[in-house]
This record gives structure tokens, C-alpha cells and sequence, in this order.
């Protein structure tokens, strides 16, 4: 009996090897790219696209943990960047724009935010779950508009990028875009150690079966809850990251479109993977920011006006493409990339 | 006589005007095998619902081990010593045999708020899962994701899934319903095994099954007990012959 438990582990490890190759080359080629992007001419653009697309993948994995894993469908998760992103702006309109008070606010705020809304939410299953968590997040997005002294609906320019214990280090776009990374794979790192524990192994067990959970013991309310505060905590870095990006602040940082990009990054992505969350922030960003062009360029046969139509209106192509590959690439990208390991 | 290990105090569940469990009142002695026997729709799947706080009670008290747990959640009485299957098979399809055991272990063992540590590695809960899958006969199949697992051995890791949270008391939810011959015997011959070591809640149709292992059965028809007795004056018993009037198993 032995041996037979021993040949069917054996393939176990390798396949799990196979897949997370894709996380490494993914976190090496974000940090050879800055490389690139000097090399390229127009390193300011290329630098902030990536950035953007880190920060985004970052804010698509935090909503992967409880989504993927815990079929905990968060249609407010914009909320948790809106908080992240106001604990920068009206933090450093009172002069206080050290990170490291800014970035602990932004996280604690976040936690709160996260266990009294998750705290009601997770009383509630299915739609109404999704309801009921857009509702919060339209609540905080219309709080936002009305804090007149904080920009109200236009919105508040930031002087500067945060500091980092008294220093602008931030105020270089490559120590930015660094920073950024270390963001992403430290929370990649901690998430990927917590859906493999216990707690993880509980949430991933609730998602598949809930009441086999509760016959054996478990109460997985306080289980969904806690990562959903965990959850809401990253999200939240993410909008203090989105901030400093932009140096500016605004209540569309928390619109519902938000949340449901969010939604379709972790979808486009492939759900319960982590980096999948991240590959699909990246697919999504991509393909908004190339898309006219492509169309462009792909449109050459048509006459000028048409063709000139086509590329202002871009989002027309974006939408249903979007879906396309959502319904034929079920598992989204990553299920194309793991499709060819199998059989 | 030993004091009961679960007492139902005249226990009363009802849907409006519709009564499915009507003022039962029931013993379980410690040891035993206690079948719960009755025609469909008798309510016996409702009865181990309310014991093991699936459902709440409209009226009627539960005790177990002399405390009353009228009022806990299903979580709770498990923790106290109260385990079930379920005639529906419940089990978490894409984890493996071994952790859909290993998580009843973990759930006994230690706190589940741990965040870091690989829990599908760890060595104290897979070794007594593995006890438990080696004890319901499906040690060999203990790393096959339990959703490709054949239905009867589905039902046997319910049982060992039960047998994980080291219960005093386990409800049986037809253990053996839909299984073949060969499987129900492996069942029956484990919980031959298992009923020197716990006390038994058995609910089934198969009457050869519970001939052959029960102590003392109650026979359940319209949500009331009509007879608890052992299983050879239950069988002489004409009201019980009444109820089952038509069914062949019984004669």
C-alpha cells in the first residue's frame, strides 16, 4: 500500500512544478522590463503602463483570494482602492505624507471598512452577496463625491508622491515601479502561503461544500469573513499604490465599472490561480491600451471614414471580445496555458 | 440503567399546518446501536436534520451527554461530540480522499487561524486521516480526488469523514442507500466493527442490515415513534406489521 501511494503522489509535485514556473517568469520578466523600457526611447510611458498593470494585477489577486477561492463574488471591491487612495490624499492635505503612516492607515482603514461591511455581507449568499456589496461600495463612491474639502466630485491633486521615513525616494519612476514590484510578490508570497494552510484549506473547503464544513466542525462565517478583511487590506495597498501613481485622487478610484474590471480581470485571468489574476489585469490593460491601434491597423481595407469610426470606437470591438474569450477559453488564460500539460 | 447519551424530549417540527416530527421522545443509551426504522416520508431524514442542528426545533429538548443542546449550532454539537453523514452524499468533491479527512481532523485539532505552513503536508493530521480511510476499507484510494471516487466509496468516506471528528455519538444518514451488494457489506461489516467503540444512531432501509446490527430500533411513521423496542419484538410488533402492511422487506 505504500508503493501505491507512493507512484500516485509522485506526479503531483512535477505538474505542480510545471504550473508555478508561470508566477517566476511572470515576476522576472516585471522586473527585466524596466531594462526594456530604457532601451525603448519612451521609458516614462512604458514605465507607467506597467506600473499600472502591477498595481492592477495586485488589486485583481486580492479579489482572486476571495473569489477563486472562497466563490465569495465582491461586485465593491473598488471600495477598498477608493480607501487606499483617500487615506493618501487627505493625509497629506493635513501634511502627513509619510508612507509609513499613510500605508498603515490605508491598511487599517481597509480592515474596518472590510469587517463591518463583510460583517453584514456574509450574512447574505449568492446575488444577494453581489447586491450587497455594490451597495457599500456606492455608498463610500458617493460619500467620496461629497467630501468637498477633499476635491468632492473633481477630485484632489496630490503635491507629491509620499515620502518614505522623511525621503522623496518615490518621486523617481524606477524606484516607484520598484516599490510597486516588491508590493506585488510580497502579497503574492502571503497569499499564496494562505490558500495552502489551514485557513486556506478551510476556505477552499467552504467554497466547494459549506455544509460538509459545518458537519465537521467548522463555523466558516468567520473563516469568509477574515479573508475578506485580508482580502480588502490589499486591495487597499493597491489604492494607496494607485495614488501615488497618479498623484491624484478621485471618487471614479471607486466607481461600480471599477469593481466589475475587477471582476473580469480575475475572470479573464482564470480563477483560484493567483497570477492568473495578475495575467488577466495585464491582458485587460493591455488590450484597452493597444486596442485602437490594432483596429487601426487591422482595418486597412476599409475606406477612411469607417475606419476612422472604428478605432474612436473601440470599446464596441473591446466588449464582445472580452466575452469571446471568457465563453471559449473557459479557465481563462491561465486554462489555455496548463491545457497543454494535460493528456 | 446507564444515563442516556441522547434524549429527545418530546421533539416537534412542523411546516405550517404539516407536522413532521411529532413530540418524539427517544433514548439512546451509551453503546448501543439505536436504527431508526419507518415508510418514506416518515420523517426520519428531518429527525437527524433537528438532532444535528441542520434545522432548528418548533418545540421539544435535546440533550446530549445530559447537557441540553437544543439551542447550538451544528458546528458546536459536532465540537461536543455529535457527528453525521448525510443520505445525500456531502462530501468536498475536488479535494482528495485524504484531505476531505484530514479537514475533519484539523477541525478537532489545534486552531484553523494559522496562515502560513503547507496543511496538506502536515504529518499529525494526514497520519490519523489515514487511519480513519484504512478503518472504512479505503486506504488505497486515499490521494484519488474524492468527486472520481465510485458512489459506494463515497459513502464509505462519509463514514470515515464522521469517524475524523473523534464523535461520542454518529448519525447515519442511509449509509448503504444506492450502494451495491458487495459495497453495502463492506459497510456493514465495518460498523460491525465501529459499534463496539461508539454509539450508533442508524437510519435505513435496508432491514437485513438492520436486523443483523441493531440493538434496539424505533420505528417512526408520521413523524411519531410508535415503537422502540429490540429488533426481534419489534418485528412481532402488530402495529409496526401494520405500517409496513404491503412492504415485503419487513415480513
Amino acid at each position: 500500500m505504500t508503493e501505491l501511494t507512493g507512484t500516485q503522489t509522485a506526479p503531483a509535485p512535477s505538474s505542480s512544478m510545471r504550473i508555478d514556473s508561470i508566477p517566476l517568469v511572470l515576476f522576472a520578466a516585471f522586473a527585466a522590463a524596466p531594462l526594456l523600457a530604457s532601451a525603448s526611447g519612451a521609458e516614462g510611458y512604458v514605465l507607467s503602463l506597467l506600473t499600472r498593470i502591477m498595481i492592477f494585477g495586485l488589486a485583481a489577486m486580492s479579489l482572486d483570494l476571495i473569489l477563486g477561492y472562497g466563490a465569495l463574488v465582491s461586485f465593491g471591491h473598488a471600495a477598498f482602492l477608493g480607501i487606499g487612495a483617500y487615506a493618501v490624499g487627505i493625509l497629506a492635505s493635513h501634511g502627513i505624507e509619510d508612507a509609513l503612516i499613510q500605508i498603515p492607515a490605508a491598511l487599517g482603514a481597509s480592515a474596518l471598512f472590510a469587517l463591518v461591511t463583510g460583517a453584514i455581507s456574509l450574512r447574505t449568499k449568492g446575488v444577494y452577496f453581489i447586491m450587497i456589496t455594490l451597495a457599500f461600495a456606492q455608498m463610500l463612491f458617493f460619500l467620496a463625491t461629497s467630501l468637498a474639502p477633499y476635491g468632492g466630485d473633481d477630485g484632489l491633486t496630490l503635491p507629491n508622491r509620499s515620502l518614505i521615513a522623511g525621503a522623496g525616494l518615490l518621486e523617481n519612476d524606477y524606484a516607484f515601479y520598484a516599490a510597486t514590484l516588491l508590493c506585488l510578490i510580497g502579497a503574492y508570497l502571503l497569499s499564496r502561503a494562505i490558500v495552502t494552510s489551514r485557513f486556506g484549506r478551510v476556505l477552499r473547503g467552504t467554497k466547494e461544500n459549506a455544509v460538509r464544513m459545518e458537519a465537521v466542525g467548522f463555523q466558516p462565517f468567520r473563516f469568509q469573513l477574515a479573508a475578506y478583511v485580508i482580502s480588502g487590506m490589499m486591495a487597499g495597498l493597491a489604492g494607496w499604490l494607485m495614488a501615488n501613481q497618479a498623484e491624484f485622487i478621485s471618487p471614479a478610484f471607486m466607481t461600480w465599472q471599477r469593481s466589475g474590471e475587477l471582476i473580469f480581470m480575475v475572470v479573464l485571468g482564470g480563477l483560484g490561480s493567483l497570477h492568473g489574476a495578475i495575467i488577466g489585469a495585464a491582458a485587460f490593460l493591455l488590450l484597452e491600451e493597444f486596442l485602437p491601434e490594432i483596429l487601426h491597423a487591422a482595418s486597412f481595407l476599409l475606406n477612411d471614414d469607417i475606419r476612422s469610426r472604428l478605432t474612436e470606437n473601440w470599446q464596441m470591438v473591446f466588449g464582445p471580445l472580452l466575452i469571446l474569450i471568457v465563453l471559449f477559453a473557459r479557465g481563462g488564460i491561465m486554462g489555455l496555458l496548463r491545457r497543454p500539460h494535460h493528456g | 440503567m446507564a444515563e442516556p447519551l441522547l434524549e429527545l424530549r418530546s421533539l416537534r417540527k412542523n411546516y405550517g399546518a404539516l407536522v413532521v416530527t411529532d413530540h418524539v421522545s427517544l433514548s439512546v443509551r451509551p453503546g448501543e446501536l439505536h436504527a431508526i426504522i419507518g415508510p418514506n416520508g416518515a420523517g426520519k431524514t428531518t429527525l437527524i436534520h433537528q438532532v444535528s442542528g441542520m434545522l432548528p426545533s418548533n418545540a421539544g429538548q435535546i440533550l446530549f451527554a445530559g447537557e441540553d443542546i437544543t439551542h447550538l449550532s451544528m458546528p458546536q454539537r459536532v465540537k461536543r461530540g455529535l457527528a453525521r453523514s448525510f443520505q445525500i452524499t456531502s462530501i468536498l468533491p475536488g479535494f482528495s480522499a485524504m484531505e476531505n479527512v484530514a479537514l475533519a481532523v484539523q477541525a478537532r485539532s489545534g486552531s484553523s487561524f494559522r496562515f502560513f505552513g503547507n496543511a496538506s503536508q502536515e504529518k499529525g493530521l494526514n497520519g490519523t486521516a489515514m487511519d480513519c480511510l484504512s478503518e472504512v476499507g479505503l486506504g488505497a484510494r486515499a490521494h484519488i480526488p474524492a468527486g472520481l471516487l465510485s458512489h459506494g466509496e463515497k459513502r464509505q468516506l462519509e463514514l470515515a469523514i464522521g469517524l475524523a471528528t473523534k464523535p461520542k455519538l454518529l448519525l447515519l444518514d442511509e449509509p448503504l442507500a444506492g450502494t451495491g451488494h458487495d459495497e453495502s457489506q463492506r459497510v456493514v461489516e465495518t460498523l460491525r466493527r465501529l459499534k463496539s467503540r461508539l454509539t450508533i444512531v442508524l437510519i435505513e432501509h435496508d432491514m437485513d442490515a438492520v436486523f443483523s446490527l441493531a440493538d434496539r430500533v424505533s420505528v417512526l411513521v408520521y413523524g411519531r415513534v410508535i415503537a422502540t423496542d429490540t429488533p426481534e419484538r419489534v418485528r412481532e410488533n402488530p402495529e409496526v406489521r401494520a405500517a409496513y402492511l404491503g412492504d415485503e422487506e419487513m415480513v
